[in-house]
């Protein structure tokens, strides 16, 4: 802020502080040269205005607010550039990026500057770390599934409705549109607790082509055909077995089974589980115009120990113990 | 006084009858559509699957519609009644008065149609669009033109205290509404507003803060700074008290926005400001209500009798408490536990149901026999269930709100021993659940009593005449 702007704002806040102060006192005083208690001599439809003083203890308060004002102004940052005598921060607003942020966090744990929103950070981690890093020495698998680490599944659990909840439901069941029901055993990338942690870290792009062009309506028929047919479900024969010769070109990635290919994370065909819905509708559109699904990454907003006890509870709820 | 036994001037009623009405109408309407959204929070199946009757199309519709319908027109109605009546001479332009409330309807009934069909600008309380926009514009420079002319043109020596609170009032929205609705569109339904980031959130919550400030307080101050003493019988209990609260309200209300952005990418400077203000405004505020309520001193016995100074009194306690409690929550750390809760609901409901519509109402039992050319309203018991009705609704609404809104803030701040949330969101929304019912409840009251208005209105209006009907000798009724 140029020294132009913080005249600008420091003089008109002041001012309006002590314009008030100034009227204050000017009301206060009885310049009207009508004697306190009687009428001011104006009438408008009958309604007449006493000249009465100002209460007395509302004075008072109104005098408490703008000191309190100008201590306040003092102390915190308000007159445009000023910082004020305290130095304080709610946070460092000149960040522009997780790392800028990081950085400073840095710095004003090393310079012990005023800023609230480090200062609660640095707080939190020193007391809350120690935790997790207690969880991350034990395997996902056990801290999911010893009773013993009940407690790290139910941390987990937390964490899971602060973060995950909002794409696979409270309950983890997922929901139509390409996010995954995490408690019915299928996995899309693997479900062994390196595999999810993996996930969690870096997140997972899962791209299904559009084959519209390639095979045209009659062509999507078929292959849509075939692939129900893979999870047992009651299809046109004929069209299906049309469908069978062309699927050679979606083997390359669901596997000449149709049982997919968790490398890629390409779904199982035969569990009769979908993503995207198991209509013939939905199954064609998804043939036709492909689907793209994206699960973000979490290692630079969660950390990896806090991954660690996420991927313990998600493991946990499709491995009984 | 002198101007007592003068004729009276012939004053333009017309204008003032139809936003009389209107106001009623359009209360019962915006009321109606909070009371169904209201419902929708516990059963949102009552959105019947129809994309026009969900709560996000209806949530600005009811705000707008009881804001700028119900208030607006109640405060065109009072602020054309009291500036004829207080500078003693007819409105400087029929015409004029004629274009403002055609054009306040128009704007209303094209509210009422673009809203439910998604068609919004997406800022709190100016959803409209820019062609909306630009014809509010035009309606509000003709108030202004009329309002201000009319004050050139008295015959009174002086300007009363009530004609400030509105001029201030009628100024004031006109630069909020201008400044805040600049926009570039894109085609005749849609447009991009001319800020960007948080220099648009800013520009939004001065707007936002204002039109609570300047519409839904000063404006209403006036009213209340006529219909009081004029209701009471009794003289204004100080003129130097309504300078000093008159000329701090407006100079402090105007910087109170920013406290709606605490604890965001507003910078820290402007946050501070925001609540600085917010805490010195308390105190002008309350100046308003005590020179309101020291009116009634020598006349506190009438309460016992007239449910419409009790309606006038009661919402300026609400007036009183709500002055009280925004400032409180523009406090940081109150604002930490307060903000995105339904405390906020509760606030504002405090405000614009105990103060604006109790004040509105209170006003509106005065004038309607005045301007339909009777003796007094159809039923005074009528007015007094409508009374009883609005308070107890008003105040189970709030308390209602008060309570899961602390319940909210408790729970989306509540930490375990290992640092995690204790609750979930949906956590805290389920335990809002009895709350809401009782929100609706509160609201069921407040709406049946506007019905029970409505009815004694039209019963006023369609008895027989018991005195001439024409404007000259109504005004000396």
């Amino acid at each position: 802020m140029t020294l132009f702007w913080t005249i600008w704002i420091s003089v008109i806040t002041l001012g309006s502080i002590i314009g008030c102060y100034l009227l204050l006192r000017w009301t206060l005083a009885n310049k009207t040269g009508i004697q306190e208690g009687e009428t001011m001599g104006h009438e408008f439809d009958g309604i007449v205005e006493i000249n009465n003083g100002l209460p007395r203890w509302w004075t008072i308060l109104f005098y408490i607010c703008i000191v309190w004002g100008f201590i306040y102004l003092a102390l915190y940052p308000g007159l445009g550039s000023f910082k004020g005598l305290l130095g304080w921060q709610s946070s460092n607003q000149t960040v522009l990026s997780l790392e800028e942020s990081e950085a400073s966090l840095q710095a004003s744990i090393e310079n012990g500057a005023l800023i609230q929103y480090d200062r609660e950070i640095k707080f939190a981690n020193e007391r809350f770390d120690p935790i997790f890093a207690a969880y991350a020495e034990i395997p996902v698998e056990t801290l999911a599934t010893n009773p013993e680490h009940a407690d790290a599944v139910k941390v987990g659990q937390r964490l899971f409705l602060q973060n995950c909840a909002q794409c696979h439901g409270s309950d983890a069941r997922g929901q139509n549109g390409g996010f995954p029901n995490l408690t019915d055993k299928d996995w899309l990338y693997g479900g062994s607790g390196d595999k999810i942690v993996q996930t969690l870290q870096n997140g997972r792009s899962g791209m299904m082509p559009a084959w519209l062009e390639s095979f045209g309506e009659s062509g999507i028929e078929e292959i849509v055909e075939y692939t129900l047919s893979l999870s047992g479900r009651d299809v046109d024969p004929v069209l299906a077995d049309k469908g069978k010769a062309r699927y050679v070109v979606c083997a390359a990635c669901h596997g000449m089974d149709g049982k997919g290919n968790q490398m890629l994370g390409a779904p199982n065909l035969t569990d009769n589980i979908w993503l995207y819905g198991g209509s013939k509708r939905a199954v064609t559109e998804t043939l036709k115009y492909g689907r793209n699904g994206v699960m973000p990454a979490f290692n630079k907003t969660l950390g990896d120990d806090k991954i660690h006890v996420v991927a313990a509870y998600v493991y946990s709820l499709s491995n009984e113990n | 006084m002198s101007a007592n036994t003068q004729v009276q001037p012939d004053y333009n009623y017309k204008v003032v009858r139809q936003f009389t009405v209107m106001t009623v109408i359009w209360g019962i309407v915006g009321m109606s559509v909070g009371l169904l959204i209201a419902a929708q929070l516990f059963a949102p199946a009552l959105n019947f699957d129809i994309p026009y009757l969900t709560y996000s199309r209806l949530r600005p519709l009811h705000t707008n519609a009881v804001i700028f319908a119900f208030g607006g027109c109640a405060l065109f109605a009072t602020s054309y009644y009291i500036v004829q009546r207080t500078c003693q001479v007819r409105l400087f332009s029929d015409k004029l008065a004629a274009f403002t409330f055609w054009g306040w309807q128009a704007v209303i009934v094209l509210a009422a149609i673009t809203l439910p069909m998604g068609l919004t600008s997406s800022k709190e309380y100016a959803e409209l669009e820019w062609p909306i926009d630009i014809l509010i514009a035009l309606v509000w420079i003709a108030y202004i033109i009329n309002f201000f002319g009319t004050m050139i043109i008295r015959k009174t020596s002086h300007i009363y205290v009530a004609n400030w609170f509105l001029g201030a009032f009628m100024l004031t929205v006109a630069v909020l509404h201008i400044g805040n609705s600049m926009s570039i569109p894109v085609s005749f339904t849609k447009s991009y507003s001319l800020y960007a980031g948080a220099v648009d959130a800013m520009m939004q919550w001065w707007y936002g803060h204002n039109a609570v400030g300047f519409f839904l307080t000063a404006g209403f101050l006036g009213m209340m700074y006529y219909f009081i003493p004029k209701q009471a019988g009794r003289p204004v209990y100080s003129y130097r008290l309504s300078i000093v609260h008159f000329w701090a309200l407006i100079s402090l209300y105007i910087w109170a926005g920013p406290h709606h952005l605490h604890y965001t990418a507003l910078p820290d400077w402007t946050q501070s400001l925001g609540m600085v203000m917010s805490i010195i405004l308390f105190v002008p505020s309350w100046g308003g209500m005590i020179n309101g309520i020291m009116t009634l001193s020598g006349a506190w016995h009438k309460l016992r009798t007239d449910p419409i100074l009790r309606f006038l009194i009661v919402s300026l306690s609400f007036y009183g408490m709500s002055t009280f409690e925004g400032p409180m929550m523009a406090i940081k750390t109150v604002n930490a536990l307060s903000h995105y809760t339904d405390w906020t609901i509760g606030h504002v409901h405090s405000g614009a149901l105990g103060w604006v519509a109790m004040v509105s109402i209170g006003s509106i039992y005065h004038l309607v026999p005045i301007l339909f050319g009777q003796p007094k309203m159809y039923s005074t018991s009528l007015v007094n269930v409508h009374f009883w009705l609005a308070t107890i609704g008003v105040v189970i609404y709030i308390v209602a709100m008060w309570m899961s809104g602390v319940l909210q803030g408790l729970m989306w701040r509540a930490v375990n021993s290992d640092g995690t949330l204790t609750y979930s969101f949906v956590e805290s929304l389920e335990a809002s659940y009895p709350f809401y019912v009782m929100r609706f409840i509160g609201g069921a009251f407040v709406v049946t009593g506007m019905l029970v208005m409505a009815y004694n209105c039209y019963k006023t209006i369609r008895a027989p005449k018991v005195a001439l009907a024409t404007d000259n000798a109504v005004a000396t009724a």
